[in-house]
């Protein structure tokens, strides 16, 4: 059974006033275990709202959102379960601390759970790991620490509750590509080690093409495009239709096939291009 | 005015320090930019590139050596204003710099402190505002306005100075590819209508490569200069510094070491389609 | 459920009211109001009543718009009415233990609510009208002889504006942290009212952290963009008198007037 089972979700802002607005309608999706998704759109394509609904923020204007096959709005106490259960980390997360130690504010999560002390003690030390927070930092004030450590304690935070369904909404943005590359690198071991479905809202579609298994892309409120990174970057006139990008390395083959080269649909990244053109250097005798 | 040939801004010998207890953000600094000259300043986070932008017009003042700019040090209080209006700033986060709740007062703020004549303060915000594509939205509310529009408020805020140079600190980092590339787009306006001197400081190496000058800084030091063509060749030291190259010179480098002679230079999709074609076609020809 | 606040809102438009100077208009309030306190009788309320509609509907302001502002006080309203009820003088109509309600009573009580309602809508018709802006440069010039007397006009006015500016930005961030730590499991609508309190730590924190950010970015920003008090400025728009305000300030003279009649006259 998938984890989250989103049935013809429609959500309208504002009803009935002169501001009413449909931000997403009639989106259907089943998320699975274990699956690492990138979610691309827009500003105002409806992802965020898309998002919002998974972990019962936003309620539905129609359409149900289901987790293990119940319904998330049907009660109050499995709503709140569920929000520990499907972890949304916000976009840039490091505005939300507020203890007065690092400790404090990544048990935040799991104290609400009404975990005992020890268990949360665990949990603690464990999301610490996963996001390269040092122990020597766990007494410190969340507010001295640099940009990126800030952006790391805040996934830490929402990795604590365990959560089986981690979303995060451009966990990325601001940070320098050290930085980016190594938030990435701490998100895919947490999926594998987890076993999490993994949820990755980006503006970079080179770094979706890296790491997720499937993408999903989010049009005018609808999910225009759902299928493996080769299939959507596959159809790069459509992407490009929707003021989308596509990798550089979908790119670039475009413009060598256009120069003759033979090259297949659906590269993306830039290593999978790299061995193609070397095996038709080897061809022709340059490597 | 000073003559065209002599640097808008000269840096002699900079140091800079936030307090007398931390290490230097800024060190042992020389860096002349030319008049009318588009400069890039890329670094990681903490590089001391924001730092380098705070101390240009003399919000920061250094600790050691001196900041000239059309000769005046920002140092002497009795020119500081004159240094204010020769280098128009643009920062980050573009919700942070607006002051007034209606665009076009917004963009009257910096002349108005000038003592600028009504008259002259309305010509100069239309112009401002027709230079960034932001006309239109000159009596709409900053707050509904999206990032990128945002950011173009900013700029033309920082216009209506009529400053010579502009310095822009990470001015796409909070936005969506679609700001991002609207920004973009008025900076090139800037360069190609007015002529004006631009520092673009990024972390983004997308954005350098239009420039006719990149600087990278590291650990609050000059780590390379010259042209973006010649310092992306650079690749392994780039990487060493924690900094990424555009994907098209990752895919040549990549192509270099399996044997493949290309030129690291071709930073376009164009040309590196070009020269990754031209080198197949040969070796099929010859083979 | 932040982003219903109306405070401080400006519904643009292009009429003969928002045309006006905001001096005009500042002082049309001024006079509004001392005209509500010094009517007494139904004649003096109905004119004031008629007024209000008047230039209102002048400013293409619908009712919704103006009773909308008056949600939050509709507990200080009732409560005053409440209050007013039995303070009556005279023959009471009913009697309960020792309060009683008078003929008297229900009046004062009926002009005190229509007292705060319409002076409440008084204000909102003169912010929704004027761009915040305008506002605070009419109230800058107003107020520009109190300089003298080493009040920091300007600064008090630019304070004013800025607030105004950045209201929408923090109530959207609220909205943002508070869905971000609900998102961790904390509740802000359930438990005593202690633990209501303190459920507003994570909320307050992260807010005031970002509002002295945002405050700080923004003196920087101020200061490149050569911001000096006071001395020296310019605007880009002038405060000039025209005909229509001259028009106004005769017409809110004629107000004061009638009402000081119809109070002369009992009504």
């Amino acid at each position: 059974m998938p984890i989250l089972t989103v049935e013809h979700l429609t959500h309208v802002y504002s009803p009935g006033t002169p501001l009413e607005k449909t931000a997403i309608e009639d989106v259907s999706l089943e998320i699975e275990k274990g699956q690492l998704l990138g979610v691309i759109g827009h500003t105002g394509s409806g992802k965020s709202t898309f998002i919002q609904h998974l972990d019962g923020l936003l309620k539905p204007t129609s359409g149900v959102v289901r987790f293990n096959g119940a319904d998330i709005n049907a009660d109050k106490a499995l709503l709140r379960n569920v929000r520990f259960q499907v972890g949304l980390v916000f976009q840039y997360p490091e505005y939300q601390l507020f203890e007065e130690t690092v400790f404090r504010d990544i048990a935040f999560g799991p104290k609400n759970m009404g975990l005992d002390e020890a268990e949360v003690r665990e949990r603690v030390a464990e999301a610490a790991a996963f996001v390269g927070v040092p122990e020597a930092l766990m007494e410190a004030s969340p507010l001295e620490l640099s940009g990126g450590q800030k952006r790391r304690v805040a996934i830490a935070g929402v990795i604590a509750m365990r959560p089986e369904v981690l979303i995060l909404d451009e966990p990325t943005a601001g940070l320098d590509p050290a930085g980016r590359e190594s938030i990435l690198k701490n998100i895919c071991a947490y999926q594998k080690s987890s076993g999490a479905a993994v949820l990755l809202i980006s503006h970079s579609m080179d770094e979706v093409a890296r790491i997720a298994d499937r993408l999903i892309v989010f049009h005018d409120g609808h999910v225009a495009m759902d299928g493996t990174p080769a299939e959507v970057f596959g159809q790069a006139p459509m992407l490009k239709e929707m003021g989308l990008t596509v990798p550089a390395a979908t790119e670039i083959a475009l413009a060598l096939r256009a120069r003759g080269v033979a090259l297949p649909d659906g590269i993306y990244t830039i290593s999978h291009l790299q061995e193609l053109l070397c095996a038709m250097g080897r061809e022709g005798g340059i490597c | 005015m000073e003559s065209t040939s002599t640097p808008i801004i000269q840096i002699e010998n900079l140091r800079f320090q936030y307090s007398e207890t931390d290490l230097p953000a800024i060190e042992d600094l020389n860096l002349e930019i030319a008049r009318g000259s588009f400069v890039a300043v890329l670094g990681r986070n903490g590089s001391g590139k924001s730092t380098l932008a705070r101390l240009l017009n003399g919000i920061l003042l250094p600790t050691a050596g001196r900041v000239l700019v059309n000769g005046m040090d920002t140092a002497n209080e009795a020119t500081l204003l004159d240094v204010r209006r020769t280098i128009g700033m643009v920062f980050q986060n573009p919700d942070n710099q607006i002051v007034a709740s209606v665009v076009e007062d917004d963009v009257a703020f910096a002349p108005e402190n000038l003592g600028v004549p009504p008259a002259e303060i309305r010509r100069r915000v239309d112009e401002a505002l027709r230079c960034v594509g932001m006309y239109e939205f000159r009596m709409h509310a900053p707050h509904l306005l999206s990032g990128g529009q945002k950011q173009r408020v900013a700029i033309a805020g920082v216009l209506a100075m009529q400053p010579e140079c502009i310095v822009l600190d990470e001015p796409t980092a909070m936005l969506d590819p679609i700001g991002r590339r609207e920004v973009l787009a008025a900076v090139e306006q800037l360069r190609q209508e007015l002529g004006m001197t631009v520092v673009l400081i990024t972390h983004h190496m997308e954005e350098c490569v239009r420039a006719d000058r990149l600087v990278v800084m590291s650990e609050g030091r000059l780590a390379a200069d010259g042209t973006p063509e010649a310092v992306f060749s650079q690749v392994e030291q780039m990487h060493a510094l924690g900094l990424t190259v555009p994907e098209t010179t990752e895919l040549l480098y990549g192509l270099n070491r399996n044997g493949f002679h290309l030129p690291l230079t071709a930073l376009s999709i164009e040309r590196c389609a070009d020269a990754i074609a031209d080198a197949l076609n040969h070796a099929m020809k010859d083979a | 459920m932040l982003k219903n606040i109306t405070l401080g809102q400006y519904f643009p438009g292009n009429t003969a009211i928002h045309r006006l100077d905001p001096r005009t208009k500042l002082i049309w309030l001024v006079g509004y109001i001392v005209a509500l306190f010094l009517a007494k009788g139904w004649g003096g309320y109905a004119l004031m009543l008629l007024i209000l509609i008047a230039v209102a509907s002048t400013a293409h302001i619908r009712a919704a718009a103006l009773l909308r502002g008056l949600k939050p006080l509709i507990f200080i309203v009732i409560f005053t009415a409440i209050l007013n009820l039995f303070y009556g003088e005279g023959e009471p109509l009913v009697q309960i233990w020792v309060l009683k309600i008078t003929a008297d009573g229900i009046r004062t009580a009926i002009f005190m609510v229509l007292r705060i309602m319409l002076l409440v809508c008084g204000s909102f018709l003169l912010t929704y009208t004027t761009a915040p802006m305008q506002l605070t440069d009419g109230m800058e010039t107003l107020l520009s002889p109190l300089k003298r007397l080493h009040v920091p006009v300007h600064e008090l006015a630019m304070m004013m504006s800025i607030a105004l500016r950045f209201i929408p930005t923090l109530i959207e961030e609220t909205d943002k942290i508070m869905s971000a730590q609900k998102a961790r499991g904390a509740s802000f609508d359930t438990g005593t009212l202690r633990e209501r309190a303190s459920a507003l730590l994570p909320l307050l924190v992260p807010l005031f952290v970002s509002a002295f950010r945002r405050a700080d970015e923004l003196a920087t920003a101020m200061e490149c963009r050569c911001y000096h008090s006071g001395d020296g400025r310019t605007r880009m728009h002038t405060l000039r008198f025209a005909g229509a305000d001259i028009t106004a300030l005769a017409l809110c003279a004629g107000m004061i007037a009638a009402v000081c009649l119809l109070r002369g006259a009992g009504l």
